[in-house]
């Protein structure tokens, strides 16, 4: 078996630096990343100064033209989402996504522990660009050395100047407000986190009209922006647009942080070239996870988080960029990947995410809150051996009362299937509930015969003539 | 003692003057309470109502959304073993029936002396360091049967105080907004202000 290649630290347990450009992750080698000396003593605050001394509107061009997609889930350009923001209305706020809940994901968890001024740079630059007048870092309430890290980081930074009135002794004035949650997976969705944020229970709301660019927080226009989004500002910043798109694909430009976890031989979590890395370079190549465990094969992984339909080795070459995962059936999410050997029994993987999605359901919508639990229900009795052909039928009406249609999935040569694109139709305000089905209708679709097998055998009571 | 001692009352304020609606803070206001009493208590959602300006009805509807919050007393450790797809896929079933062996409660159970809570947790953010657990919200990774039987030994010996708190405590680093470099809440108000920023650079045109 071949060498792996590439530096752990024990302090920064799982993450895996390599011979690869590190935008975001540049300092996580440093056991004292999180203090504001080492920020300072590795280039820290170049960028905002650089962003200073810049118009706002040419860091905002500069960031558009940077074509940085949003880390988050989503993929949507963060350059194009400030400039959605209604012309004269303020103020506006900023909302960083700390909620990170996504199965299988934890780069941003990371990134606030391990760099939090990073992190306070990045919003700085966002507020100073798109005009925003306060910012709240909402960071998810399990995550206890995430808080602390950002919150003496936030304590230092004030007390340095940086953050807070006239920023550099410039016109920027914004305070940056540590906000943190208290155990909710659907927070992580952009308005429920503003719903959370005001002090309600965190349920989405109905887009439209509630786009939070243009009625967000307290009605006002607020962004939301995931952390690893804003963390990559600072060295954009610093070194430029072109040497930012330099690095991936035209469409996917820079650097992104996936967690690989799972049945390989190195899980752990890599900064990799955006675009053109591969699932396969990912799950078999040496400087990233090396190959399945125990020299096993490869049964089907997750490509982009808990949420995402799930492909199988005939996937494998398929590189890490938005467009060629949605027309393969299923998406990039949060850059999570989930890895299953062959000794996987699939009904059983699956169900731990219908668990999680049918738990984690807010109960706004009856699609998703029904749904969830049904779907639970049912796949659980074939689990345990109980369930009937009826069960896998049911299974598939409910899923398609969430998600009307085709549900997306990826193809199989073996099975004779065409991929079904994203995205699906919903009837649900946000996508806890097609992420609730997402997964089972993969595991059914790709693997048939598992949940074949584990039905319930019809028992023939032999019913014998009295004459026979 | 249900209702804030004067000196969280102090911090309580600190933390509702940040915001730019006092409501806002109805998540962290909980948590002080249940880092004070250790779970939160009626007394408390009625204070922070009165803080905050809601309900206590309206803070009880807030609190009961968010799986930490706690109503009722818990064990002074509360162990949350995570159980979605990447810790099962390295064992968390197993982990998780080690730790009801070994504590002697079913999920979701208080062990009679009150040291300890068992939880079922979904996706604690450590994928790749599955299984993982964490005690009061501290991180175990790749735990085995056996390390989880060392670590509550320790926590019942009581070596792990300096890094784990109490149950209640989550970060122990609190945000400090110094008077003379704070910018203050910004009122959400229909104005067509630009911040100045915005306004003073060569064409104001954001």
């Amino acid at each position: 078996m071949s060498e792996l290649r590439g530096d752990t630290y024990p302090h920064a347990p799982g993450f895996v630096a390599g011979d690869r450009p590190q935008i975001v992750t540049s300092r996580f080698r440093y056991e004292d990343s999180h203090t504001l000396q080492r920020y300072l003593d590795t280039g820290g605050y170049q960028g905002l100064r650089a962003a200073l001394a810049k118009t706002p509107t040419e860091v905002h061009d500069d960031v558009k033209r940077a074509t940085v997609l949003g880390r988050g889930g989503a993929g949507f350009p963060a350059g194009v989402k400030w400039g959605l923001t209604p012309q004269g209305k303020f103020p506006r706020y900023l909302v960083v996504n700390g909620d990170e809940s996504e199965p299988g994901t934890y780069k941003d968890r990371l990134l606030m522990e391990r760099d939090p001024h990073q992190l306070i740079e990045g919003c700085l630059i966002a507020c100073y660009a798109a005009g925003l007048s306060q910012c709240f870092l909402y960071i998810r309430g399990e995550m206890a050395l995430a808080q602390e890290r950002v919150a003496t980081a936030l304590n230092d930074a004030y007390a340095a100047g940086y953050v807070g009135k006239n920023i550099l002794g410039s016109d920027l004035s914004v305070d940056i407000v540590l906000h943190w949650g208290a155990g909710a997976y659907v927070v992580g969705e952009e308005t429920a986190l503003i719903e959370s944020l005001e002090g309600n229970r965190g349920m989405p709301r109905l887009k439209p009209p509630f786009f939070p660019a243009a009625i967000g927080l307290y009605g006002m226009p607020t962004i939301v922006n995931n952390v690893e989004t804003l963390a990559n500002l600072p060295w954009l910043a610093t070194n430029g647009v072109d040497a930012y798109l330099a690095i991936g694909t035209p469409t996917s430009p820079g650097t992104r942080m996936v967690c690989v976890s799972g049945h390989v031989r190195r899980p752990g979590v890599y900064e990799m070239i955006n675009g053109t890395t591969t699932f396969r370079d990912l799950i078999y190549g040496d400087e990233f996870c090396g190959g399945i465990r125990d020299g096993r094969e490869l049964k089907a992984f997750v490509p982009g988080g808990g949420s995402a339909p799930w492909f199988t080795p005939e996937q494998l070459d398929i590189p890490f960029e938005g467009k060629l995962a949605g027309a393969a059936g299923s998406m990039l999410g949060s850059g999570a990947v989930m890895v299953m050997d062959e000794t996987t029994d699939i009904p059983a993987a699956a169900l731990t995410l219908t668990n999680f999605y049918a738990h984690e359901s807010c109960g706004k919508c009856t699609p998703c809150r029904e749904g969830g639990t049904w779907l639970q229900r049912l796949l659980t009795r074939v689990v345990n051996g109980q369930g009937t052909q009826a069960d896998l039928d049911q299974i598939f009406e409910v899923g398609t009362s969430i998600c009307p249609g085709d549900f997306p999935h990826a193809s199989s040569e073996k099975l004779g299937l065409e991929a079904v694109p994203f995205p699906y139709k919903m009837t649900t305000i946000c996508f806890v509930g097609p992420s609730a089905y997402a997964p089972l209708n993969s595991a059914l679709v790709l693997f048939p015969e598992e949940f074949q097998a584990r039905l319930k055998k019809r028992i023939s009571i032999p019913v014998t003539g009295v004459n026979g | 003692m249900a209702r804030f001692s004067d000196s969280n009352l102090a911090i309580a304020r600190e933390i509702i003057a940040r915001y730019p609606k006092p409501r806002s803070a109805t998540i962290p206001l909980l948590h002080l309470a249940q880092e004070q009493d250790g779970y939160v208590t009626d007394d408390a959602m009625a204070q922070i109502g009165e803080l905050v300006g809601a309900s206590s009805a309206e803070v009880l509807g807030t609190a009961t959304f968010y799986e930490m919050f706690k109503f009722k007393p818990v064990g002074n450790y509360l162990i949350n073993i995570c159980g979605t797809l990447s810790c099962a896929l390295m064992g968390a079933g197993e982990l998780m029936h080690h730790a009801e062996q070994k504590l002697g409660i079913p999920v979701g159970g208080t062990t009679d002396d009150g040291m300890f809570t068992l939880e079922h947790a979904e996706c604690q953010a450590a994928c790749s360091e599955a299984p993982c657990l964490q005690v009061n919200y501290r991180y175990r990774y790749k735990v085995t049967p056996e390390m989880l039987d060392g670590l509550i030994d320790d926590l019942r010996d009581g070596k792990l105080t300096a890094e784990i708190p109490p149950h209640g405590t989550v970060a122990r680093v609190r945000q400090r907004i110094p008077a003379d470099r704070g910018v203050g809440a910004v009122p959400p108000q229909d104005a067509t202000d630009m911040p100045v920023w915005l306004r003073n650079q060569p064409e104001a045109s954001a």
